[in-house]
């Protein structure tokens, strides 16, 4: 019964680089640079305000994915990818809602949040 | 192939593909919906990785919170039916340009280093176990990036407060 038990253990040792459900944790890392990469188009590409607030929010996404990916896979016995997620959670949250304050407030003075409209303090 | 690759592969795909439809699409409003399904999509991946509470809080947080807020500000200020200008052509292909050279270079990167210490322990994320070490004061706790962040959201809340008052219609009593 032992040996048997053994044996199960010991087929389901993977191969490197291979983690859980055989997903190589660095297609998780690819996942994850894509996604950072699309927010960077955003970025560049948008001249909305609220649009490239749509694209920083894809960008912090992506690093929080990494995050807790490296947690998991690498050094599964501490939590402080976790605690890190936790925290970037919160400030993008504080972000967004200051962001946005700032936009209504742009919005009331300008009649647009176009940024290149938004451009008094650049003198 | 197992089962929990084929889900992986989904979910990375529509995750991309909605990203893709938030960046690009003209109508701000469908933008806006298509980065709420990316961000359900990711919390998709959190459960996937068995990290429940990191996926529940961005279900909460982003989903529930911040695309609400961005709905809501689209609806303020802006005429969501109106199709957004196209973006000048030089923009599009110089910035197709740079996140294609980045994306390569960090593809390299990683499929470079290989990544051979992977951890066979299982991991365990215990709601009850964040809960003590994010309070804790010995050594691996977080108690104080946790009162940093409790100042920083309530300077947050009282920074959108003032920024969001209206003008006082007589700014010669100085009071808003």
């Amino acid at each position: 019964m032992k040996e048997i038990i053994l044996q199960i253990d010991a087929s389901k040792s993977l191969p490197l680089g291979e983690v859980g459900g055989a997903v190589p944790l660095p297609h998780i890392l690819f996942l994850s640079t894509a996604l950072f990469f699309i927010g960077m188009y955003g970025l560049f590409t948008r001249r909305n305000m609220i649009t490239m607030l749509m694209a920083v929010e894809l960008i912090l996404n992506s690093v929080n994915i990494n995050f807790v990916a490296f947690n998991k896979f690498l050094y599964p016995g501490k939590l402080d990818g976790i605690f890190f997620t936790i925290f970037i959670i919160t400030i993008a949250a504080a972000e967004a809602a200051v962001a946005i304050a700032i936009i209504i407030n742009l919005y009331r003075s300008h009649n647009s949040i176009d940024v290149e409209g938004a451009e008094e303090l650049k003198y | 192939m197992s089962a929990s690759v084929i889900i992986f592969y989904c979910i990375a795909a529509f995750i991309l593909l909605t990203g893709i439809a938030a960046v690009t699409s003209r109508k701000i409003f469908r933008s806006a919906i298509a980065l709420l399904f990316s961000l359900t999509g990711i919390a998709g991946l959190y459960f996937w990785m068995d990290v429940n509470f990191i996926a529940a809080v961005q279900i909460i947080v982003y989903v529930g919170g911040i695309v609400v807020l961005i709905i809501f500000s689209i609806f303020l200020t802006q005429k969501s039916g109106e199709e957004m200008p196209k973006p000048l052509v030089s923009r599009v292909l110089f910035s197709l340009l740079a996140v294609l050279s980045g994306l390569g270079l960090i593809y390299r990167l990683i499929s470079e280093y290989g990544f051979n210490n992977i951890s066979k322990q299982p991991f365990n994320v215990e709601v009850s176990e964040i809960g003590t070490q994010m309070l804790s004061t010995t050594e691996h706790g977080y108690v104080l990036p946790f009162e940093a962040v409790s100042m920083l959201l309530l300077a947050a809340m009282i920074g959108c407060i003032v920024i969001a008052l209206k003008a006082s219609p007589n700014p010669s009593k100085g009071e808003a």
